[in-house]
């Protein structure tokens, strides 16, 4: 499991990285989408894996936590998508209303070529 | 501290968003209700940090509380930890608050909607960045300060603006992803957020393991540095600050502090002299990266032909000195760079709402032309007498008020005698040239040339936009100002000017917060309270 993980995260950031460095901003929102994924999944991965654990306590037990998943980075990561989700709407409008003010799609609001 | 004094330190976060839902309920038409409890708000603040700042400064270890939410001991729940510094900060950002308010409240606040929840919004995310104890809370309030920021950086909408602003939410969104990746690695080494829990834990930490920490403080070290403007990280802050309305960009002055603040105290409590093998981590880096944006700001502002571009730059000047003198780790240059924060926002506060001031009545584009004339020599002609006697309504004498307001920012900004600009930096070199070692070591030597000759570039950059704007501007008719307008700047001029008079009686505050800042037992002793030691609560090595 380790691996595929590690590798979906190298692949998400990757592909995001490349993408904002784009000079159309749909290229870019979508490489900030792609980064905030492999984000997620490395807060996940930072409270180290664990399959078919709990990560609650049962009422009145101390529980060995080496049975239970981390419950933190999956309060953090939930924070995080929310969070992410929310800013990624709001950069949405703004693209939407620089290309409509601009009349391009280019990061800068102007062609390179003009 | 009795229970309603002790519940007083969540209002600073409370206060503003309870006022900021309410207008967002009441519309965006009701103009006067939303500007009146918005003023109302803004004062409360003021007076709850003042009342904050004399509890922390009375109280003997300079920490006048630690709020926990919902009552839940330290390392297990979010925590707001009241001390020197952040009540002083709490301060700072609700005068710049009131004085940009009460400035928007002339024009500003009508060219956009929702300028008054975002404003109070923004308070929010401030305050409580300044005061929280744990860093993924730390994640949160950033968030909400910059989403508000986002807003407010768009308020007034046109092209230019909508550019600059898609610019700045798209770095601080990459930066804000790196921020979660330096928090999660801190946390996967030392399973805690808690900031007072990690300082008792860092010096701790395996060898083994030291690298994945150090890892992470450097990635959310980016993180910070990009909001506080660190050259290379700095490209995108002159033109979203000079593009953004007068009172917004006022406001902004205090944003890349945020930064600056987390650097200083995270630096100090994680990587301080007590860290163990991670101490003073990150500290050439940050002398170095300083001095790079000292120097470049120094650039940009001798380069820059508009007055809003100029402001930014001094933005990163200031920016720069301040993390420089984190950099260097001595309690003297650390209280000397305190007083610093507070006169150069206070001084970039007031020089960037003058600049719409001064400007108004002028052609869009005289600065420009202003210095091609320079440049080509091209002769004016002399202006009559007559458009003189035309000044502004509200005030007479309007423009001799206005330059002489920017005369005293420029003091300020440069740091000359005899305002606080010139204090701040005096202290700074001071610290920076009497080390303990004997003789002075060479990032000393480096530190005061480099502060000197910015400083001199800011006095000749601000003398030449000063001309061109009040003396040898081709169409200088009178700007009409109105008395809420100026009103704020002065003040804020004015609370510069009580700091040069109270100078004593604030270093000496400045330099016990920098002995606790140095010296963090005490607040991590005091957040992590009846605890016997953090050891005994260890996470069970998974």
């Amino acid at each position: 499991m380790e691996i595929i993980l590690a590798l979906s995260i190298g692949v998400l950031t990757s592909s995001g990285v490349w993408l904002i460095f784009r000079p159309r901003t749909f290229q870019v929102i979508i490489g900030l989408s792609l980064l905030s994924y492999a984000v997620n999944l490395f807060i996940i991965a930072m409270g180290r894996l664990k399959t078919g654990a709990a990560p609650i306590l049962e009422a009145g037990t101390t529980g060995n936590p080496e049975l239970f998943a981390d419950p933190l980075p999956q309060a953090l990561v939930l924070t995080a998508i929310v969070i992410s989700f929310a800013t990624t709407a709001l950069l949405l409008v703004v693209l939407l209303v620089s290309r409509g003010l601009t009349g391009t799609d280019h990061v800068d609001g102007r062609e390179p070529s003009q | 501290m009795n229970s309603i004094a002790h519940h007083l330190m969540i209002a600073p976060i409370a206060l503003p968003l309870a006022a900021g839902a309410i207008m967002l309920a009441l519309g965006g038409d009701r103009r006067t209700l939303n500007a009146s409890l918005n003023v109302i708000t803004t004062i409360a603040l003021v007076a709850i940090a003042i009342t904050l700042l004399c509890a922390a400064d009375a109280s003997p270890l300079g920490i006048s509380g630690v709020y926990r939410l919902g009552n839940w001991p330290a390392p297990f729940a979010i925590v707001l930890v009241f001390d020197r510094l952040s009540a002083a900060m709490l301060l700072l950002t609700s005068i710049l608050a009131l004085a940009t308010l009460v400035f928007a409240l002339a024009r500003w606040h009508r060219v956009g909607v929702h300028f008054h929840p975002l404003f109070q919004l923004l308070l929010m995310g401030l305050n409580g960045a300044f005061l929280t104890g744990d860093l993924f809370n730390l994640f949160v309030f950033f968030e909400v300060l910059l989403a508000a920021s986002y807003g407010l950086a768009l308020h007034g909408s046109g092209s230019t603006r909508v550019t600059a602003g898609m610019h700045y939410i798209i770095v601080n969104l990459v930066a804000s992803l790196l921020f979660l990746v330096g928090v999660s690695l801190i946390y996967s080494v030392t399973g805690t957020l808690n900031m007072a829990d990690l300082a008792a834990r860092i010096p701790t930490v395996r060898a083994e393991d030291r690298a994945l920490l150090e890892a992470g403080a450097g990635v959310l070290g980016i993180a910070f540095l990009t909001k506080a403007g660190m050259w290379p990280m700095c490209f995108w802050l002159p033109g979203t600050y000079a593009a953004a309305p007068a009172p917004v960009a006022s406001l902004f002055a205090i944003l890349t502090k945020v930064g600056v603040y987390i650097v200083l105290r995270l630096s100090l409590l994680l990587f301080g002299d007590h860290a163990g093998a991670s101490a003073h981590f990150g500290g050439e880096l940050l002398l170095v990266g300083g001095m790079a944006t000292i120097a470049f700001g120094t650039i940009g502002t001798l380069a820059s032909q508009e007055m809003a571009r100029l402001a930014s730059y001094s933005v990163l000047i200031s920016s720069g000195t301040i993390l420089a003198a984190v950099g260097m780790g001595q309690i003297g240059v650390t209280s000397g760079a305190l007083y610093y924060l507070v006169s150069s926002t206070l001084g970039l506060a007031a020089f960037f709402l003058l600049i719409e001031l001064a400007e108004r009545g002028r052609e869009p584009g005289a600065d420009v032309l202003a210095v091609t004339r320079e440049l080509y020599g091209e002769e004016t002609e002399l202006e009559d007498a007559e458009e003189t006697q035309e000044v502004g309504i509200a005030i007479p004498a309007s423009m001799a008020l206005i330059g002489g307001t920017f005369i005293c920012c420029a003091l300020v900004i440069s740091g000359l005698p005899p305002l606080s600009g010139f204090i701040g930096k005096f202290a700074l070199l001071t610290a920076a040239l009497n080390s303990q070692a004997g003789a002075v070591p060479v990032a000393g030597w480096a530190f005061l040339g480099i502060l000197i000759v910015s400083g001199f570039a800011t006095l000749i950059a601000t003398t030449r936009a000063g001309i061109n704007t009040f003396w040898a501007s081709p169409d200088a008719t009178a700007p009409r100002v109105r008395l809420i307008e100026i009103a704020p700047v002065v003040v804020l001029i004015l609370l510069c000017a009580a700091l040069t008079i109270q100078a004593g009686p604030t270093m000496r505050f400045m330099q016990v917060t920098a002995e606790s800042l140095h010296m963090p037992r005490d607040y991590v002793n005091n957040v992590l309270g009846r605890m016997s030691t953090p050891s005994d609560l260890r996470r069970t090595e998974r």
